[in-house]
């Protein structure tokens, strides 16, 4: 963009990017909290007020037992619902950005509306959906809830991904003898499996992060997000501190080796 | 009267046109399981309709593998989307159905669990006249935040879209990277940092702008904890990345060379900046407005921590009437109630401002 030339114009550029620079900032307030207090040496059962500099908390990240249970659950319950939910939100932005089709408009439509809908709204209605079943809510009911949610993420993140996608290279596959088959692992599936990542690794961290819905079908099972608040009238342990830090490393090792994953295939791409 | 002739023209059109088969076997199977599953169709009915919804995905496999190119090419997409859009129908179409149908059901006695579907409208009395207040505030409190976010995502955006350089992926993976921890543990993290002897008072306290905060109603008698302010601060900070991003996407967008056309044309960049970026950016605000005050709205997050009982929104009173007080029907209905204002506002919004590429 032109340079502005005028002091005004300086003036008014230096403010803007200021402000942008403080609303950067904003976004990092409480995570600069979060990983300060995992450092932290409460005094009782809150670790919420400042004491002292200690490395404890994360010698032993796992020294509050139901914590650990609780994150375990999350875990599974993530992992078997990201994986399911990727094979048919995948299923389903591949249909949607490969063919025309009759009716694409309205199961376009269905697709949206879940992520639409206010989260209080998907979790109560599915109860009573489990409770007009009579099933006892838990750890199923769960990984259902949490799939009913992925599945239109997926869907829709992979289709924004796969978009520009050239599908006459399955035709070129197809012309030069290649089974319908083998064209879609040898061609389709390598070109399309950096976005379905991107959208199985993102749903996954949605997964590991709800709660409102979870908290409506858990039944008595405690979610990593459930012990937080269900123990929070009591305790606020350091470890609460260190495991979100920890899955924040994660987060962005992840997307580093996304981003530069990316790159590279740019360039191979390229040359 | 159909002859003979008539019907081998229909059974050849048919087949000529899979494409209709396909969709009817894919709306026909929704439309079978969700009436199962909110048991509309129950005893031998649901036996026969589950036969017919794995009649239809066993005719697609067989399609699949036997049928001509072109069949196979013109089915492909009902077989792909068949799985998803089941469990769609099953679990999100199903369930606002059982929710509407316990909406209008009654509780026999106060400690009863089975409630009793009687076409009982007094849920629906009790939800607007019980809690009025928690409606208006959660699309007040929502209303404004969708405005805060704007006001503070908006040049964000606008400065990573045409500043950002080479360090647009970077700046956007900041935005993106404090939504990776877990969502309670920020909002915990805005209660410890507002509390009274908190950073934030600590600091306001310190530069003497005490006073200001007080005229500006966002302190409580030296308390920014409990407020409605920390509730409608904590939803901004919250839902911020969803207006960011769809701002950004748009702004992307905007051809660079569309500025520097207005510049020769003599325009300030003021003007070209109404003119031009903002018009064009107006589908990212869209979205991020949807993206943003949809949640915001039926959140209890944020009050519940940030908050105090006065500052209760509808969600709070959801989630307490269904899971504590047992009213499942009571919360039935204002679950109900929110969905149909938030859809009505859809509906209003997207004719003053929609756009097609919302998704």
């Amino acid at each position: 963009m032109s340079v502005p030339t005028s002091r005004g114009g300086r003036v008014a550029r230096f403010a803007l990017n200021a402000y942008a620079g403080l609303a950067l900032l904003y976004l990092f307030v409480p995570i600069i909290w979060i990983v300060v207090f995992s450092f932290n040496q409460p005094k009782g059962n809150y670790n919420v007020e400042w004491q002292e500099f200690t490395l404890d908390n994360w010698r032993d990240p796992f020294g509050d037992e139901s914590l650990t249970n609780a994150f375990i659950e999350s875990i599974k319950v993530a992992a078997i619902s990201t994986v399911i939910a990727t094979i048919l939100g995948s299923l389903i932005a591949i249909a949607l950005a490969r063919y025309q089709f009759r009716g694409s408009g309205g199961l376009n439509f269905l697709l949206v509306l879940p992520l639409t809908t206010p989260e209080i709204v998907l979790g109560s209605s599915l109860a009573t959906l489990f409770l007009d079943w009579d099933v006892t809510r838990g750890f199923t009911t769960v990984v259902i809830a949490h799939i009913m949610f992925q599945v239109s993420f997926v869907a829709l993140t992979v289709r924004a991904r796969v978009r520009g996608f050239d599908w006459t290279l399955e035709q070129a596959a197809q012309d030069l003898g290649a089974s319908p088959l083998r064209t879609f692992w040898k061609v389709t599936f390598p070109l399309i499996l950096p976005g379905i990542l991107a959208a199985a690794l993102l749903s996954f961290a949605l997964s590991l992060d709800d709660f409102i819905i979870t908290l409506f079908n858990a039944g008595s099972l405690v979610t990593f997000p459930l012990y937080i608040n269900g123990s929070f009238r009591v305790k606020f342990p350091p470890e609460v501190n260190v495991l979100a830090t920890a899955i924040l490393i994660v987060s962005i090792a992840l997307m580093l080796t996304g981003t530069l994953w990316g790159a590279r295939g740019r360039r191979k791409s390229a040359a | 009267m159909t002859t003979v002739a008539d019907d081998v023209d229909t059974a050849r059109r048919g087949v000529k046109r899979p494409e209709l088969l396909g969709l009817g076997a894919l709306v026909g199977a929704g439309a079978l399981l969700a009436a199962v599953g909110t048991r509309l169709l129950t005893g031998p009915i649901a036996i026969l309709a589950l036969s017919l919804v794995l009649a239809s995905v066993l005719m697609l496999i067989v399609v699949a593998v036997a049928g001509t190119p072109e069949t196979r090419r013109k089915l492909a997409p009902y077989g792909l989307l068949k799985p998803g859009m089941l469990w769609l129908a099953l679990f999100y179409l199903a369930p606002l159905f059982t929710l509407l149908r316990l909406s209008l059901s009654t509780l026999p006695s106060r400690f009863a669990v089975e409630a009793e579907f009687d076409w009982n409208f007094d849920n629906y009395v009790t939800a607007f006249t019980d809690f009025g207040p928690q409606f208006q505030r959660a699309f007040m409190y929502a209303g404004l935040a969708t405005i805060l976010t704007i006001a503070i995502g908006y040049p964000l955006a606008y400065v990573i879209a045409f500043r950002g350089g080479k360090y647009r992926t970077l700046m956007l993976g900041l935005v993106v990277i404090p939504f990776f921890t877990s969502y309670l543990i920020r909002t915990i993290a805005w209660r410890s940092i507002l509390s009274d002897n908190g950073v934030a008072t600590g600091f306001i306290d310190a530069v003497g702008a005490t006073w200001f905060f007080e005229a500006a109603n966002i302190m409580d008698n030296g308390r920014l904890i409990n407020t409605p302010a920390a509730v409608i601060f904590g939803l901004t900070y919250n839902f911020l990345p969803f207006m960011i991003l769809p701002i950004y996407v748009s702004l992307e967008k905007v051809d660079v060379r569309l500025l520097d056309a207005a510049k020769d044309l003599y325009s300030t960049s003021t003007s070209a900046f109404r003119k031009v970026v903002l018009p064009l950016s107006l589908p990212g605000v869209f979205a991020g407005t949807l993206l943003t005050f949809i949640p915001a709205a039926g959140d209890f997050v944020n009050s519940l921590y940030l908050g105090s009982p006065n500052t209760t929104m509808i969600g709070n009173s959801i989630q307490d009437q269904f899971l504590v007080q047992n009213n499942v029907p009571l919360a039935s209905a204002m679950s109900f109630v929110l969905m149909f204002i938030i859809t009505v506002f859809v509906i209003i919004y997207s004719r003053f401002f929609g756009t097609e590429d919302l998704a």
